[in-house]
């Protein structure tokens, strides 16, 4: 598929890590679609930035850490990292706090992203 | 207009499946076409065949097996969520089948809107 | 764009997120989100701010499942199932805010 024909698909990442299972299931997707090439970009929003946590330790509770799979993104063609400013600052986390490079949005600047998409998914 | 459905949630526990079914009964009656409805998360346990309510609640499952074979609507459960939680083809309800996430994805390719029914 | 919002917005941030996020729309409420287009209650200022930018709809079966649909806040809407299907259909895209 071209560039021209692909559609816009955002993901948006509301919830934390490990209490639920969304996180991971949604991350799951995001790399199914890259495969379909497909213009893909992922936010995190609220609780959604603590999936991006450095230094996730998952022995203890005996669970998968996936988080490493976000600096694999990179090489599927997924690039598009947005960060809700406030959300981020409210979970007192900087940028230095992240396990990826992203880009950090003003709240409003997220929804006119937002606004442009084709599909929007959410878990 | 193609609508593609995404159910995050399982039956009874939370009311996304039931809102997911009242939307696509409405859309259908408007003449609209529902491309897909993807069982994902919990979504998955609405397929599964071994579904027994009290005979006063609404069954959900058969619901949605009505729903397929009056309308030929496409209800397709992941099959990594699936496999995860005992749903198999052995206790698959009629009219579900089990596939991948690219049908997920597909399905919002295809589309014309794609909406999303979870917790 | 059409924003869907289904928990209780006195329980959850959902409502809030959209409404932090979001510059403009419709918001359609339903589950139990529909108990924030109702008056008296501790977000009731919030939504009445916000019909200045969005167009603000509840889902009428589940204001009725839930006893609440004679207190609508003056302003907000309410469509059935099939106004729902309407609403998608209308805007271009949808977020359900979950």
């Amino acid at each position: 598929m071209t560039e021209g024909t692909a559609k816009k698909f955002m993901f948006v990442n509301r919830t934390a890590p490990y209490g639920t299972a969304y996180a991971l299931e949604s991350l799951e997707v995001v790399l199914i679609s890259a495969a379909f090439d497909q213009d893909v970009s992922l936010v995190f929003i609220d609780d959604g930035v603590f999936q991006l946590k450095k230094g996730q330790q998952t022995k203890g509770i005996e669970t998968k850490n996936f988080s490493p799979t976000y600096r694999a993104l990179e090489g599927y063609d997924v690039e598009k990292l947005y960060v809700d400013q406030e959300s981020l600052v409210a979970r007192g986390l900087t940028e230095a706090d992240l396990i990826v490079d992203v880009t950090v949005l003003p709240s409003r600047e997220l929804g006119a992203l937002m606004d442009e998409q084709d599909v929007v998914l959410s878990f | 207009m193609k609508f593609g459905i995404l159910v995050n949630e399982g039956p009874y526990q939370h009311q996304a499946s039931d809102s997911a079914y009242l939307f696509c009964k409405a859309a259908l009656a408007k003449g609209h076409e529902i491309h897909r409805v993807f069982f994902y998360h919990d979504g998955v346990n609405n397929s599964t065949r071994l579904t027994e309510p009290p005979q006063d609640d609404r069954n959900i499952v058969s619901r949605w097996t009505k729903l397929a074979e009056a309308h030929g609507v496409d209800l397709v459960v992941c099959v990594a969520a699936a496999l995860r939680r005992g749903i198999r083809e052995e206790n698959l309800a009629p009219g579900f089948r089990i596939s991948g996430l690219g049908q997920l994805v597909e399905s919002g390719i295809e589309a014309d809107r794609l909406v999303v029914f979870g917790d | 764009m059409l924003h869907i919002v289904n928990k209780s917005p006195l329980e959850r941030n959902s409502l809030a997120a959209c409404l932090r996020i979001a510059g403009s729309g419709t918001i359609l409420l339903i589950e139990d989100a529909v108990y924030g287009a109702i008056r008296g209650t501790t977000v009731e200022a919030a939504v009445k701010e916000a019909l200045v930018r969005f167009r603000i709809v509840a889902l009428q079966p589940d204001l009725d499942a839930r006893a609440v649909a004679d207190r609508v806040i003056e302003g907000v809407g309410t469509v059935d199932y099939a106004g729902f299907v309407d609403l998608v259909a209308e805007h271009r895209n949808c977020q359900s805010w979950l």
